[in-house]
C-alpha cells in the first residue's frame, strides 16, 4: 500500500515534468524484469542493498540509527581495493581475505561512532553522518589527481582493478551475476539466527527496546552498543567490498555506489527491520535501480525520480498510520516500533 | 460541618468510556461551599478520570456539570480556571528548570504593557510581590525566586497550591496530595486545607487512604469500578465500613504473618557512601545487616537516598566508599549480573522503566534474568521451546492474567505486569530479595497477592529488603524498620514497637536516634 | 599584515557562519518546543533550492522589468515559505502521527534530496536556468568606519544583518516574553503547560514551522548572498553541523552564534588556505585560540543570564579569555615552519569539530527535558 501510494505521488512529479507516468513505470518494469539480463541486473543491484540493509536493520534492532552506512560501505570498498590490488594470493584465500578486510574497515569505522555514543553520549546519527563526509573527502583525495590510490595515467578519478584472484566468481558465465547474492542470502539467514536465536541477539534487542531494563538485567550496555555498531558497519563494509569484487571493472571510482547508504536505510524500514523483509525490499529497490536507465531512455524521466520514489516509500512506511487512514485499514495488532530518540540527550 | 446552602458544584449523570472500558458510569456528585468532600476509591476506580472531566482535560460522553446551578461546558483547563476550578495534581505540574514566579505566571502571563502581545516583556516583579502577598494571606510562604527543581517535595506542593490560588480558584481539587508526604507534612497540609475553607474555598480531596478520610472529610463519596457506591460522613462511618465500600468485599487491612526466624547474615553493608551524578553525597555512612528470613523495611520520604542505596546494592551505581557484602562475598564493585548470580532478586521501583521490556512478550520478559543460562540457553544459542514452557508454568503459578504467553507485556494491567516481575524474580533460587515500591499504583487485590508472596519468600529463608513510601506497607510487612533521612540511617527499630507518628518524626529529620553499636555488631 | 588578514578572516567567518546560525536557530525553536529536528539539512536544502527557483523564475517571467533585488526578495520569500512547509510536514509526521522524530527528520532529508536533484536534472540543467546574482553589500554608515569591528561586523549583505537582528531578538524573546515562557514550558514539561491551558500541540506546530522558516533563510542565504545559483546537495551537511552548533550553544541563540563563529572561522580558513598565503600551522593555532576565547564568552554570557551562582567562576572565565588572547597574540609573533597538508583534509575541519563538540559537551549540556517525546494527553 505504501509503495502504491508512493507511486501515485511520484506520478504527479513525472506528469509535471511532461512525461507519461504509465510509460515511465512500464519502462521501469521492463528494465527490471523484461529479459534475463534485466532480471540479473535487478539481482546484482539488490545484492549490496540486502547486505547493507541487514546492517541497518541490525542496528535498528539495537536501538541505533546507523545512517553512516554510506561511509562504511565506501571505506569497505576502498580497503578491499587496497588489499585486492596489493595481494595476489590463491583465490580460495584471497577472496575471503579481501571481503574480511572490507568488513573490518566498515566495522571499525562504525564501532568508533558506537564508542562515541556509549562513552561520550554523542548521538550516532550526527557522528555517522560526519563520518560519511570525512570518508568521502579522504577518498576523493586518495583517488584524486595526486592521490596514492589513483590508477596511473588514468584521466578520471579511479583506482586500479583488483587482481583476478580477488574477484568473486560468476554464477552464470558471460553475465554479471556473481557470487554476492549467495553470500547476501546466507547473511540474511545468519542475521535472523543471530537476532532471534542467540543470547547476543536477545541482548541487542533488549538494549534496543529499553536501555534501563538492559542495565537492570546486567547487560554491558556500552559494550553492546559498540558491538552492534561494529556488526552493522561490518555488514556495510562487506557490501562495499562485494561491490568492487563482483562488478567489472573491479575498481573504485567516485560516482560509485553513491546513494546506497540511504537506500539501505529505506530498505530496512520497508522490510520492517526483519531479515526476510529486507531481502524482498532490497529486490524491489534493486528492480527500481535496474529499470531506471530504461525509464530514462524511453520516457525521458530523470533517474532522480527513483530517489524521490524511495523517499516517499520510506515516509509512507514509517508513517503507516497515514496509509491506514487513507485506505481505512484496521490498526495492526502487534506493535513493533523502534525508539531512536531514547538517547537523544545522551545518557 | 454540614452546610445547607445550594451546592457550588454539581455533576449530573457523568459517563465516560475508553474503548470498551467504562471509567465513569452515570456519576452524581455535589460539592457545597466551604466543605471538604473526599472522593474515595482505589486505584483504577475512576477518581482521576472524573476529576479530569471536571478540569476539562477529558470530555464526558454524557451528563452535565453545574456551577452555582448554572450549566457549564468545560472544554479545556482554561475554561475550568475561568470558572474558578483549580487542580493540584498528584504529579506536580511545575516546570523543574523554571522559578516559582515563572511557574505561577505560566499560561496567564503579566507583562509590562501589552504593545507586542505575546512578545511583550514579562513583568516578573509584580508577580513576585503578588506571590509574597498571597503566601502571607494563606500561610503558604515560598521563595518566589527559587528554582522548582531545588525545592523539597513539601515546598513544591505548597507552590502547586499557591499556583491554583493565584489563578483565582474557589474550588480546589487535590489529587492524592499525601502520597509523597510524611505524616507531619500531611497534618500540615490538613491545617492549610482547613484554613482555606475558612477563607471561603471549597475542596475536593481525592485519596485511597482510609485514615486520612476520617481525619479531614466533611462528607465522603466512595467510588468503585466507575460508580458512586455510597455517600457518607466521618461521623456515620468507620474504617472497616469504608474499606468494604471501596473494595466491595472484606479486606485484610494488614498482612498476616507469623513470627520471623532470622538466620545468618545475608546482606552486610558497611559505611556505604554514594555520590550522585551531580557529585552530591546522597548516601552517607550507611550500615545495615540483613538476615535470612527477615524483612527489613526502609521508611523515608522519597529522594532521601533510598533509590541510590538500592542501585548501589544491585550494581547499577558505583558507591563512593564503603562495602557491600552478600553472603561473605564482597560485591561492592561487582556488575549487576554478578550480583544477580550470587542469588539476588531485584523488583525495581519503576516497573515499566527498569523491570520490563514493554515491547517484548510475556514469555520473554519472564526469562529476562535467566535467558543466558541453562535450560534456556547453552550460553550462545537460545532454546525457544524452553522459554515457552517456562512461561506457561509461571503464568499458571502466579495467576498472571494475560491473553497468551506471546502477548506483549505492555498490554497487561499494572498489577499483572508487577506479577510478571515477581514471578521472574521469585522463581529463581535466591537468598536476597530487594524490593522497591512493590505495590505502587496497584489495586487492593494485587496488593494482597504481592504481600502474601513477599511473606512466603521470607518464610522460605530469603532475606528481604523492602523500600516503600507507604508507611502502612512498611509497618504491616516488616520485621525490622530503618528510617532514611538525607542519606543517613537515622533510626532502626523492631517493627513491633514502631508507630506512624514516631516514624514520621524520623522521616523529617526532626529526631535522630543513636544507633546501638552492639546491636549491629552481633 | 597578519591583523588585516585576521579581520578579513573574521568577516568571512561571519558570512560562513550565517547558514549555520540560521540552521541552529531552527533546531533551537524546534527542540525548545520538544521536537527533535534532524531534518534541518533537508529544510535548508529546500530553502536554497526554492530561493533560487523563486528568484530565477520571477526574473524570467517578468522579463527583467524589475530591479534584480526585487527578484531576490521574491526568491527569499519563496525559500522561506517552502522550507516552512517542509517543516510543516515534519510537524505533521512527528506531532500528529507520532512517528519517531529521528525517522521523520530522515524522511525530510531524503525527500528534499530527491526532489531538488530531480528538478535540477529535469528542469534547471536542460533549460540552463541562471540566477539573478546576489544581494549587494550594505556598508552601514558610521558603524563601518570603526576600526577592526567596522569591517568585521558592518560591511555585509542584508541577510547577515537580518541574522544579527534575529539572534538578538530570539535571545530576548525566548527568555523574557510570554511566548518564550510557553515555548520553554512545552519543551520541558508539556503536561504542566497543558494543565494551565497552553495548547501543547499548537505551540509545537507553530515553533517547528517557524523554525523551518529560519532554516529556509539559512538555505536561501547560500544562494542569494553567496554563489548566486543552486548546486545539487549544496548544503553538504550544514544542517547537521547546525545541530552541533545548537548543542554547543546550549540551546540559546547567543550561544549558537558564538559556536557558529568557530565553525565559520574554520571554514573561512579552509577557503583562505586554498590561496596558499597562510601558514597551515598558524591557522590551526588561531582556530584553537578562537575556540578558547569563544568558550569563555559563552560561559560568561550563561553566567550573566542566570544571574546566580550557577556556572563557572568569573576568575576562570576571565583567565581563559586572557589565555586565548595571549595565544592569538603570540601566534602573530612567531614564525611557523612550513608544513603542507592536503587541502581536502583542511576541509574536514568543520566535520571533525562537530564530532569533538558532541563528544566533549553533550554529556554536560542538558537539552529540553521533553525533547523527542510525542505528547499524549493522559
Amino acid at each position: 500500500m505504501a509503495i502504491f501510494t508512493a507511486l501515485l505521488v511520484s506520478s504527479i512529479a513525472i506528469l509535471l515534468s511532461g512525461a507519461s507516468p504509465i510509460k515511465a513505470f512500464s519502462a521501469l518494469a521492463v528494465g527490471a524484469f523484461g529479459t534475463r539480463d534485466n532480471l540479473i541486473e535487478t539481482v546484482v543491484k539488490a545484492t549490496p542493498l540486502i547486505i547493507a540493509g541487514l546492517g541497518v536493520a541490525l542496528a535498528f534492532r539495537g536501538g541505533l540509527f546507523n545512517i553512516g552506512v554510506e561511509g562504511q560501505l565506501f571505506i569497505g570498498s576502498i580497503v578491499a581495493v587496497l588489499v585486492g590490488t596489493n595481494f595476489d594470493l590463491p583465490k580460495i584465500i584471497n577472496v575471503p581475505l579481501v571481503m574480511l578486510a572490507g568488513a573490518l574497515a566498515g566495522a571499525l569505522l562504525a564501532a568508533f561512532s558506537g564508542y562515541l555514543k556509549a562513552w561520550h553520549g554523542a548521538h550516532e546519527v550526527i557522528t555517522t553522518i560526519m563520518m560519511n563526509y570525512i570518508v568521502l573527502r579522504i577518498i576523493t583525495w586518495a583517488i584524486g589527481a595526486n592521490g596514492p590510490l589513483r590508477k596511473p595515467l588514468s584521466i578520471v578519478p579511479e583506482t586500479r582493478s583488483l587482481f583476478e584472484s580477488a574477484r568473486l566468481p560468476l554464477l552464470i558465465s558471460d553475465t554479471r551475476l556473481h557470487m554476492g547474492i549467495v553470500i547476501a542470502l546466507a547473511l540474511a539467514a545468519g542475521v535472523y539466527f543471530l537476532l532471534f536465536r542467540t543470547v547476543l541477539g536477545v541482548e541487542i534487542r533488549i538494549v534496543g527496546k529499553n536501555l534501563h531494563a538492559a542495565k537492570y538485567v546486567g547487560i554491558n550496555v556500552k559494550r553492546n552498543i559498540v558491538l552492534t555498531m561494529a556488526l552493522s558497519g561490518g555488514l556495510a563494509g562487506l557490501a562495499g567490498a562485494i561491490q568492487v569484487m563482483g562488478i567489472p571493472p573491479y575498481n573504485f571510482t567516485t560516482g560509485f555506489n553513491v546513494g546506497y547508504g540511504f537506500d539501505s536505510l529505506a530498505v530496512a524500514v520497508l522490510g520492517s527491520i526483519h531479515p526476510v523483509g529486507v531481502v524482498f525490499s532490497a529486490l524491489l529497490f534493486g528492480a527500481m535501480d535496474a529499470g531506471a536507465r530504461l525509464m530514462q531512455l524511453r520516457a525521458k524521466v530523470p533517474i532522480d525520480i527513483i530517489t524521490l520514489l524511495q523517499g516517499l516509500i520510506l515516509m509512507f512506511v514509517a508513517a503507516n498510520q497515514i496509509i491506514r487512514s487513507l485506505y481505512h485499514l484496521p490498526a495492526p495488532s502487534k506493535e513493533d516500533s523502534v525508539n531512536l530518540t531514547q538517547s537523544w540527550g545522551g545518557e | 460541618m454540614k452546610n445547607n446552602k445550594d451546592p457550588i458544584l454539581s455533576l449530573h449523570n457523568i459517563t465516560k468510556s475508553f474503548g470498551s472500558v467504562v471509567a465513569n458510569d452515570s456519576i452524581y456528585f455535589d460539592l457545597y461551599p466551604q466543605e471538604i468532600q473526599v472522593l474515595l476509591g482505589e486505584n483504577g476506580a475512576g477518581k482521576s478520570t472524573l476529576m479530569k472531566i471536571l478540569y476539562g482535560m477529558y470530555q464526558a460522553d454524557q451528563g452535565e456539570i453545574l456551577i452555582n446551578q448554572q450549566k457549564v461546558v468545560i472544554q479545556d483547563p482554561n475554561d475550568a480556571l475561568r470558572l474558578g476550578i483549580g487542580m493540584v495534581h498528584q504529579h506536580f505540574m511545575l516546570v523543574p528548570v523554571m522559578t516559582v514566579t515563572e511557574n505561577l505566571m505560566l499560561g496567564d502571563e503579566k507583562t509590562k504593557g501589552n504593545a507586542f502581545g505575546k512578545l511583550s516583556k514579562l513583568d516578573r516583579e509584580t508577580v513576585r510581590q503578588e506571590i509574597i502577598a498571597l503566601g502571607n494571606k494563606y500561610g503558604l510562604q515560598v521563595n518566589p525566586d527559587a528554582v522548582v527543581e531545588d525545592l523539597s517535595v513539601g515546598e513544591a506542593q505548597r507552590v502547586e497550591i499557591l499556583k491554583v490560588l493565584y489563578k483565582g480558584a474557589d474550588i480546589l481539587i487535590l489529587d492524592e496530595p499525601t502520597a509523597v508526604l510524611t505524616p507531619q507534612e500531611t497534618s500540615e497540609l490538613f491545617e492549610i486545607m482547613r484554613s482555606l475553607i475558612k477563607q471561603g474555598k471549597s475542596i475536593i480531596f481525592i485519596t485511597h487512604k482510609l485514615k486520612e478520610v476520617l481525619a479531614v472529610a466533611d462528607r465522603i463519596a466512595v467510588l468503585r469500578n466507575g460508580k458512586v457506591v455510597g455517600h457518607t460522613t466521618p461521623a456515620e462511618s468507620s474504617i472497616e465500613e469504608l474499606a468494604l465500600l471501596m473494595v466491595g468485599r472484606e479486606v485484610l487491612l494488614t498482612a498476616t504473618k507469623g513470627q520471623s526466624h532470622p538466620g545468618k547474615v545475608v546482606l552486610n553493608i558497611k559505611d556505604l557512601s554514594i555520590k550522585s551524578k551531580s557529585e552530591v553525597m546522597v548516601v552517607k555512612n550507611f550500615s545495615l545487616q540483613l538476615r535470612a528470613g527477615e524483612i527489613y523495611g526502609i521508611a523515608g520520604v522519597q529522594g532521601n537516598g533510598q533509590s541510590e542505596l538500592i542501585e548501589a546494592i544491585t550494581g547499577l551505581m558505583q558507591p563512593h566508599s564503603g562495602h557491600i557484602i552478600i553472603l561473605n562475598k564482597d560485591v561492592t564493585h561487582s556488575s549487576p549480573r554478578q550480583i544477580t548470580l550470587v542469588g539476588t532478586a531485584h523488583v525495581p521501583e519503576d516497573r515499566q522503566k527498569h523491570g520490563l521490556v514493554l515491547g517484548f512478550s510475556v514469555a520473554t520478559n519472564l526469562v529476562l534474568q535467566t535467558y543466558y543460562l541453562p535450560p534456556f540457553s547453552n550460553g550462545w544459542v537460545i532454546y525457544p521451546e524452553k522459554v515457552e514452557e517456562n512461561a506457561d508454568e509461571k503464568i499458571d503459578e502466579f495467576d498472571i492474567r494475560t491473553p497468551s504467553r506471546d502477548a506483549l507485556v505492555s498490554n497487561l494491567s499494572g498489577g499483572n505486569q508487577q506479577k510478571v516481575i515477581i514471578a521472574r524474580e521469585l522463581s529463581r533460587p535466591i537468598n536476597l530479595l530487594i524490593i522497591n515500591q512493590p505495590t505502587r499504583g496497584l489495586d487492593v487485590g494485587s496488593i494482597e497477592y504481592i504481600h502474601k508472596r513477599i511473606i512466603e519468600a521470607r518464610d522460605k529463608g530469603v532475606a528481604v529488603l523492602l523500600v516503600s513510601a507507604e508507611l502502612d506497607e512498611i509497618l504491616s510487612l516488616s520485621d525490622r524498620i530503618g528510617v532514611m533521612y538525607a542519606g543517613e540511617l537515622v533510626a532502626e527499630m523492631d517493627a513491633k514497637g514502631a508507630n506512624r507518628e514516631q516514624l514520621g518524626l524520623y522521616m523529617t529529620g526532626s529526631k535522630k536516634e543513636k544507633m546501638l553499636k552492639e546491636n549491629i555488631n552481633q | 599584515m597578519t591583523s588585516i588578514l585576521l579581520v578579513s578572516l573574521m568577516s568571512l567567518a561571519i558570512i560562513k557562519a550565517a547558514p549555520l546560525i540560521y540552521g541552529a536557530l531552527c533546531g533551537l525553536m524546534s527542540e525548545r518546543s520538544g521536537v527533535v529536528n534532524i531534518g534541518i539539512e533537508g529544510m535548508m536544502l529546500t530553502g536554497a533550492f526554492m530561493a533560487f527557483m523563486g528568484s530565477a523564475l520571477f526574473s524570467k517571467w517578468t522579463g527583467g522589468v524589475f530591479n534584480p533585488n526585487v527578484s531576490l526578495v521574491v526568491g527569499l520569500l519563496v525559500g522561506i515559505i517552502s522550507a516552512a512547509l517542509v517543516a510543516g510536514l515534519h510537524a505533521i509526521l512527528s506531532i500528529h502521527y507520532k512517528i519517531d522524530q529521528v525517522i521523520s527528520g530522515t524522511v525530510i532529508n531524503l525527500l528534499a534530496v530527491g526532489l531538488t536533484n530531480y528538478v535540477a536534472n529535469a528542469y534547471i540543467d536542460p533549460t540552463h536556468l541562471s540566477g539573478v546574482g546576489v544581494f549587494p553589500v550594505w556598508k552601514i554608515p558610521l558603524l563601518s568606519k570603526i576600526p577592526i569591528l567596522g569591517p568585521i561586523f558592518f560591511e555585509h549583505q542584508p541577510m547577515i544583518y537580518l541574522m544579527f537582528a534575529l539572534v538578538l531578538f530570539l535571545q530576548y524573546a525566548i527568555f523574557n516574553t510570554p511566548w518564550g515562557l510557553r515555548l520553554r514550558s512545552v519543551g520541558e514539561y508539556p503536561q504542566a503547560a497543558d494543565s494551565v491551558g497552553i495548547n501543547v500541540i499548537k505551540t509545537r506546530y507553530l515553533n517547528v514551522i517557524l523554525g523551518g522558516a529560519l532554516a529556509g533563510l539559512g538555505g536561501a542565504i547560500m544562494v542569494l548572498e553567496s554563489v548566486g545559483r543552486f548546486q545539487k546537495l549544496m548544503t553538504s551537511g550544514r544542517g547537521f553541523i547546525a545541530l552541533a552548533v545548537m548543542i554547543f550553544g546550549r540551546w540559546s541563540p547567543i550561544g549558537a552564534f558564538g559556536a557558529a563563529i568557530l565553525f565559520g572561522f574554520s571554514e573561512a580558513l579552509g577557503v583562505r588556505l586554498q590561496f596558499g598565503d597562510i601558514n597551515h600551522l598558524y591557522a590551526l593555532v588561531v582556530v584553537a585560540a578562537l575556540a578558547v576565547i569563544l568558550t569563555s564568552i559563552v560561559w560568561g554570557i550563561n553566567r550573566l543570564r542566570n544571574r546566580s551562582t550557577k556556572g563557572k567562576s568569573p576568575f576562570l572565565i576571565g583567565g581563559i579569555f586572557t589565555l586565548g588572547l595571549t595565544i592569538l597574540y603570540l601566534a602573530n609573533q612567531v614564525e611557523f615552519p612550513k608544513v603542507s597538508v592536503p587541502i581536502e583534509f583542511l576541509g574536514l575541519l568543520p566535520y571533525v569539530l562537530t564530532i569533538i563538540v558532541l563528544t566533549g559537551l553533550v554529556k554536560r549540556a542538558v537539552g529540553p527535558a521533553a525533547v523527542g517525546k510525542p505528547y499524549e494527553k493522559q
